[in-house]
């Protein structure tokens, strides 16, 4: 058959007995039931983002106007600047990104030599450990929680601090306890990154490593001159986890970090301090409502969301490449 | 001395580096978890006194325990009710998400869009925003006045009335529409599980497609007789991944129950006793979950 005559659609229909169009039909049925359902469901997913938006830029006079559905009357930035001073938002902001960014590094150089030293090596009890690891991931924090509190407000180390200074040291609210955990992998879901980066490890061939042994490369050595260099993807993804679990965390901030201002923990406390805010400018005590509380508290998830999502935005594609290709495979 | 045998030269050598790499893990794990875990377990038996500078312990017996299930008004409604919520969601949790794996692992525009869109929850299902989503009343508001103003006119609403006056096993269709109702919470707390199941779906050789699709497998034939076996081990694992994310998600009615008691309460027995109660029996519900779901497991190779 020559290009030029090449066959019209209905022509090779008929040729086909059906087939042809029975397929064409298929596949536009097909793509058009997957497009309505993906726009619902990404529309799902994206309102309450959507939404927040818009409240956030209304008055309160918009909130009770019942025709005010989600653009606004009255355009004001006046919430931004509300929320942003009862967190403290600039601070927040500051101390939240070290915190996050310090603890992320440190909890994934830690897992990463964890995570290699369960995927290479033999060694005895290795069992054991690694169902040390499962446990760590499946014991929630809340259980040892409170004997961590403890263990913090009273903290020693051998009784040394009680024998020098006659009294025990107390760690609440200070930022260093926290970086001991993580440095010890007991951060939050550690667990899973070992887990996580073990699994990569094993995936990649052993070959690399045994040349490098015979070319007389120490262990250490091996693991950061030839390992290191293959692991872009896995710690890509880890430290994204690490840094925005870290970021959005209330429970380890509120128990370690209460001292610090935090973004999480500004959040979760911005409807008390609105409340107190309207206090001291009315000096009675009054409730606020909920509709304006709430319109406060949407702008400040917002401003905590909108840093992360720029991260994400930056990192995404690296982000959902690295894990589908690193695969946490079974 | 059967051990050490088995273990000369480089092998030792390899054993000692091993234990090297993994010490952070074990020094981290007995000295923040193994203490930690038995003083909770211990001080669940007590009754804690803080004094200045100092906490008493004295020996309580099973008396916590006995208060969380007896004397303390809430604990066992928010128990069964966490636990039953956990299953349901958790099961809804593994078919959505295995679902949108499927779709966003087949060919078409703007994939990486709609990936992008459906990995955002990973985010906005982290930590404190989670707990501000689900008790924003000013979104109900919203929600109450759209419906008013379009006149209740609702698909899902008229189903469920038929559904509902049909009168079989009503129940059933109550919990399938309470569901349907959170669709939202179920999207929003797959972020993960999707990524998991895609991670897996992408690594099924597409040789084994065509070989079926040759023989004339229809493709929902394929999907029950490869897809489903291939990646079978990653049921398993988003499973038991589900349930731990579901058991620790800071709008749990018992973990908030907990930290009430211990945090502002200052009743440190009682919170270490509800919250052993609370871990074991998600330890039991994985366990036994585990066992039936591993039968089930096909492992290729």
């Amino acid at each position: 058959m020559s290009k030029e005559n090449k066959p019209g659609f209905w022509e090779r229909n008929r040729l086909s007995g059906g087939y042809v169009l029975r397929k064409t039909v298929t596949k536009w049925g097909v793509s058009i039931i997957r497009f309505v359902l993906l726009f619902g469901l990404c529309f799902m997913i994206l309102q309450p983002v959507l939404n927040k938006i818009s409240v956030s830029f209304m008055t309160e006079a918009d909130l009770y106007n019942p025709i005010v559905i989600s653009i606004p009357e009255h355009f004001t930035t006046e919430n931004y600047l509300l929320a942003a001073e009862l967190m403290s938002y600039q601070k927040a902001v500051v101390n939240s990104l070290l915190i996050s960014f310090t603890i992320a590094v440190l909890q994934i150089s830690v897992c990463l030599l964890v995570g290699y030293g369960f995927a290479r090596f033999e060694f005895p009890l290795k069992k054991f450990w690694f169902a040390c690891v499962m446990l760590v991931i499946l014991i929630p924090p809340q259980t040892i929680a409170s004997s961590l509190h403890l263990h913090f407000r009273f903290f020693d180390i051998l009784g040394i601090f009680k024998a020098t200074t006659g009294n025990t040291l107390n760690l609440r609210g200070n930022v260093l306890p926290y970086y001991l955990m993580s440095a010890g992998c007991m951060g939050l879901k550690n667990g899973l990154y070992i887990f996580m980066i073990r699994q990569f490890f094993r995936n990649i061939p052993a070959d690399l490593e045994e040349a490098a042994y015979v070319d007389g490369c120490g262990m250490f050595q091996t693991f950061t001159k030839i390992m290191l260099p293959q692991t872009k993807p896995i710690i890509t993804s880890c430290f994204l986890f690490a840094f925005v679990w870290q970021w959005t965390d209330g429970f380890y901030s509120k128990m370690f970090l209460g001292g610090t201002k935090l973004v999480s923990t500004g959040l979760a406390r911005l409807v008390d301090s609105l409340q107190a805010f309207i206090q001291r400018l009315t000096g009675t005590l009054t409730t606020v409502s909920v509709a304006y509380s709430n319109c406060i508290l949407a702008t400040g998830t917002l401003m905590i969301i909108v840093p992360i999502i720029v991260l994400y935005l930056f990192a995404q594609r690296s982000f959902v490449e690295s894990i589908s290709t690193s695969g946490i495979k079974m | 001395m059967h051990k050490r045998k088995k273990y000369v030269g480089l092998q030792r050598r390899k054993a000692r580096a091993g234990y090297l790499f993994i010490m952070p893990f074990i020094i981290g794990f007995l000295v923040f978890m193994v203490r930690p875990l038995f003083q909770s377990l211990y001080m669940s038996f007590c009754t804690v006194e803080l004094g200045a500078g100092t906490f008493n312990t004295v020996w309580a017996g099973l008396e916590n325990y006995w208060n969380a299930f007896r004397v303390d008004p809430e604990y066992n409604r928010l128990l069964v009710e966490e636990m039953t919520r956990m299953m349901v969601y958790s099961a809804a949790i593994i078919v959505f998400s295995f679902f949108i794996a499927l779709i966003l692992n087949q060919e078409f525009r703007g994939r990486a869009l709609v990936r992008a869109i459906f990995f955002l929850p990973v985010i906005l299902s982290s930590g404190v925003i989670i707990g501000m989503e689900s008790n924003n009343q000013l979104m109900a508001n919203l929600a109450n006045t759209i419906e008013q103003t379009t006149s209740g006119v609702s698909i899902t609403g008229a189903l469920e009335e038929i559904l509902r006056t049909s009168g079989v096993g009503v129940r059933a269709f109550e919990t399938v529409f309470e569901l349907i109702d959170n669709i939202y919470d179920v999207a929003i707390a797959s972020g993960i599980q999707i990524i998991i199941f895609l991670s897996g779906l992408q690594t099924i050789p597409k040789s084994m497609y065509e070989a079926a699709d040759i023989e004339g497998c229809t493709s929902w034939e394929s999907l029950w007789k490869i897809t489903f076996p291939m990646i079978s081990s990653l049921f398993l694992v988003n499973w038991i991944y589900t349930i731990v994310d579901f058991s620790m998600r800071s709008d749990n009615a018992v973990i908030e129950k907990i930290q009430k008691v211990m945090i502002e309460q200052l009743r440190y027995g009682p919170a270490s006793a509800m919250s052993w109660v609370y871990f074991l029996l998600n330890l039991a519900f994985i366990g036994v979950t585990t066992l039936v779901i591993s039968r089930g497991v096909y492992y290729y190779e």
